[in-house]
């Protein structure tokens, strides 16, 4: 290989690290089985080493070696449509659940039940995240949601009870803002994770997804609008995504924020920061909170080896099981599928427990559209964008994005 | 290669047409062996390519497509979506303006940064290699760093202008549907000014000193001689520059992506990253194809434009 070839190979791989972070996680350390499994996964540099021990541990349990490959998950879609069209898709793959209904469609999966997969004791919201026409094609071990995370110290001060309806939140959130300082924080970006971030506000009013030009649907955004009308909430909540809004928060520029459970490592990891978490409040006393269902499943692609397929979906139940479910959920700030792993969890850590709460009823986003979900996706943060950045009213707004 | 051979060894024919005759279809299939990889590398990195995207925008293209490789032939429905979504005015508008703006605040700061730095000063060399500095950034980097300095809230421009009581409320560059435009240009700008100086000053460094001189001996100094000798010497140079800037500016995607992915409500969507956008978050490759063969088109105008106006300065 001669030296220009060599620096451009460097080059490249520097870029793929950037990428895929921490490779070397998998790795064949014991050749006790004939099947060598692939793994793809989305896991970021923290997370990876507490799946990969997860992976390698069941792989010897069922005497297979398995090798996981960590990328991206902004660019995973993309890696798995590259990796269908040459056939080169690998054993167990990691979708996050809103995309499986996608590849499932395609005819990429293979339903989880062929491998003795059913999700026995997984609540109806997991399952239906992870189901497409009447087929279990991903299983997720944990999952999440949203909740609304406050500053305990700044509400203390304020003399303010966490807020659990609108009117609450309204307030609490004008009575919060103060110089250098907006009461709430929240992510409108114009991305996948603004529609995310409306949808507690939008189902809990009673809209859906198939009906947006509804008064529900406009009140929800009327409400939204409002905080960042009457200056609760910063007019950049149109750029922000998630993780900006919590460095806002850890930040003390926002005393209340909409995030999820993923973040209470970092926020734990944060001097002097005294926060805890509630469910997002709702339009009026006493209705019901219906958040979207978040995490990530664990699919089985059509690789057209039955051994392997077969091999692929013992390691995939052994990973799903109970208690590696209570050591990804602590580890990664996030709640075990199983309703009882669940229970045990919220009883550990009083931080899970106000997840474990909402996402016992929380829904799926793909359950009503399935493969139609991108398209009304982009609608909500489209119709959002414009009444926030006030280039249409709340009831307009739903039509104008249309289209 | 040996040129000494003109005896055919099968024939013996030594006679000079039949020499000439061969030795002249020896050369062109010379020729087309030496033209052979550039071809090839034409035809799989830019025809197969462009070609691909052409079917494409006939096609409902989805994920689908990349595990049974079935693309339905739709005609031109990709073409009916796109030209009926109501973004689609929206994009062409903001693509002009974008492209616009850019050109005529790079060239204008290209061209007057090339007229100061064609004056001998101390630490000439030094300053003029400072300004390739955002050309060296990854763009990724510097528009994040972007991003962070137009910050409504924490922004440093914001602060700065408000220290020196130049606006008394923050001004919201990005989050304000009817200035992110203005933003993003002003970024776009600010990258493009390298490439400007770069080409400019070197057109500049071309015109023969001694025309200013006798200029000046008639009497034409500072903006007369600008309008006389130097603009017209500058002029094939100047085409280029502004054809290139044209295709280059089009087809940017990334420092929209990094300032605003196209938000606030689709203010800064231009026709690339509404491709991008089809393509690669609807996964609607079809659409997502018939926005970029529009763009392709468009480019290609110019591209022609740039051939014929490269000619010309050849030909001068």
């Amino acid at each position: 290989m001669n030296r220009s070839r060599m620096i451009s190979l460097g080059a490249t791989a520097g870029l793929a690290a950037l990428a895929l972070t921490a490779c070397a996680g998998g790795g064949s350390s014991s050749d006790s089985g004939d099947i060598a499994l692939t793994l793809t996964d989305t896991m970021s540099e923290s997370s990876a080493p507490i799946y990969d021990e997860i992976y390698q541990a069941c792989a010897a349990e069922i005497g297979v070696t398995v090798t996981s490959n960590h990328v991206a998950g902004s660019g995973l879609i993309a890696t798995v449509l590259q990796q269908a069209s040459s056939k080169t898709l690998p054993d167990v793959l990691m979708l996050d659940n809103p995309d499986v209904q996608q590849i499932a469609a395609s005819g990429a999966l293979s339903p989880l039940a062929d491998h003795g997969i059913t999700g026995n004791g997984f609540p109806e919201g997991v399952l239906s995240a992870g189901t497409y026409e009447g087929d279990l094609y991903g299983i997720a071990p944990i999952v999440n949601s949203l909740g609304l995370f406050y500053n305990a110290d700044l509400l203390a001060e304020a003399g303010i009870e966490p807020p659990t309806t609108w009117d609450e939140l309204s307030a609490a959130a004008a009575a919060l803002t103060a110089e250098g300082r907006y009461g709430i924080a929240f992510s409108a970006a114009n991305s996948f994770e603004g529609t995310w971030q409306f949808l507690p506000f939008l189902w809990s009013n009673g809209a859906d997804e198939d009906d947006l030009t509804s008064d529900e649907a406009a009140g929800a955004l009327a409400f939204v609008d409002s905080l960042v009308a009457d200056g609760s909430a910063s007019a950049s909540v149109v750029g922000w995504s998630q993780n900006d809004v919590n460095d806002q928060f850890i930040a003390g520029k926002a005393a209340m924020m909409i995030n999820g459970p993923w973040n209470m490592p970092s926020l734990t990891a944060a001097e002097g920061l005294n926060f805890d978490s509630v469910p997002i409040p709702v339009p009026n006393a006493g209705d019901d909170v219906v958040a979207p269902l978040g995490g990530e499943t664990f699919t089985i692609p059509q690789t057209g080896d039955k051994d392997r397929m077969a091999a692929a979906g013992k390691l995939v139940a052994c990973v799903v099981k109970g208690e590696n479910q209570l050591t990804m959920a602590t580890r990664r700030g996030a709640v075990p599928s199983d309703s009882a792993m669940a229970e045990q969890a919220a009883t550990e850590n009083p931080l899970v427990a106000a997840f474990a709460e909402t996402v016992q009823t929380a829904r799926s986003r793909t359950a009503l559209l399935g493969e139609d979900w991108p398209a009304a996706a982009t609608q909500i943060y489209t119709a959002v964008q414009l009444a926030l950045t006030d280039k249409s009213t709340p009831e307009e707004a739903w039509a104008q994005a249309a289209g | 290669m040996s040129t000494t051979v003109a005896v055919d060894p099968a024939t013996g024919d030594l006679s000079p047409q039949g020499a000439r005759k061969r030795a002249r279809r020896r050369e062109s299939t010379a020729q087309w062996l030496f033209l052979a990889p550039a071809l090839v590398y034409v035809i799989v990195f830019f025809g197969y390519p462009v070609g691909k995207n052409f079917v494409m925008a006939f096609q409902d293209y989805s994920t689908r497509t990349f595990f049974t490789g079935e693309a339905p032939w739709v005609g031109f429905d990709n073409y009916v979506e796109v030209f009926s979504s109501n973004i689609f005015g929206m994009t062409v508008t903001n693509t002009v303006l974008f492209t616009v703006g850019s050109i005529i605040g790079q060239f204008g700061i290209g061209l007057a940064f090339a007229l100061f730095f064609k004056r001998k000063f101390p630490l000439n060399n030094v300053m003029r290699s400072m300004l390739l500095l955002p050309w060296l950034l990854p763009v990724i980097a510097s528009t994040s760093v972007w991003k962070w300095i137009l910050d409504q809230d924490s922004g440093v421009l914001n602060q700065v202008l408000q220290a020196l009581n130049l606006t008394s409320s923050p001004i919201p560059w990005l989050a304000d549907p009817d200035i992110a435009l203005v933003s993003v240009v002003l970024v776009n700008v600010w990258l493009g000014i390298p490439f400007n100086v770069t080409l400019l000053y070197s057109g500049l460094q071309d015109i023969p000193e001694e025309l200013y001189e006798a200029a000046s001996l008639d009497g034409a100094t500072g903006l007369k001689a600008f309008r006389h000798i130097t603009w017209p010497s500058l002029r094939p140079v100047v085409n280029v520059v502004l054809v290139l800037g044209v295709i280059y500016t089009l087809k940017v995607l990334d420092i929209i992506l990094g300032l605003t992915r196209g938000g606030p409500a689709n203010s800064t969507q231009t026709l690339a990253t509404d491709s991008y956008h089809r393509s690669f978050q609807e996964f609607s490759f079809g659409t997502g194809a018939a926005v970029s063969n529009i763009l392709i088109v468009v480019s290609l105008v110019f591209a022609l434009i740039y051939l014929r106006v490269n000619r010309r300065a050849v030909d001068e």
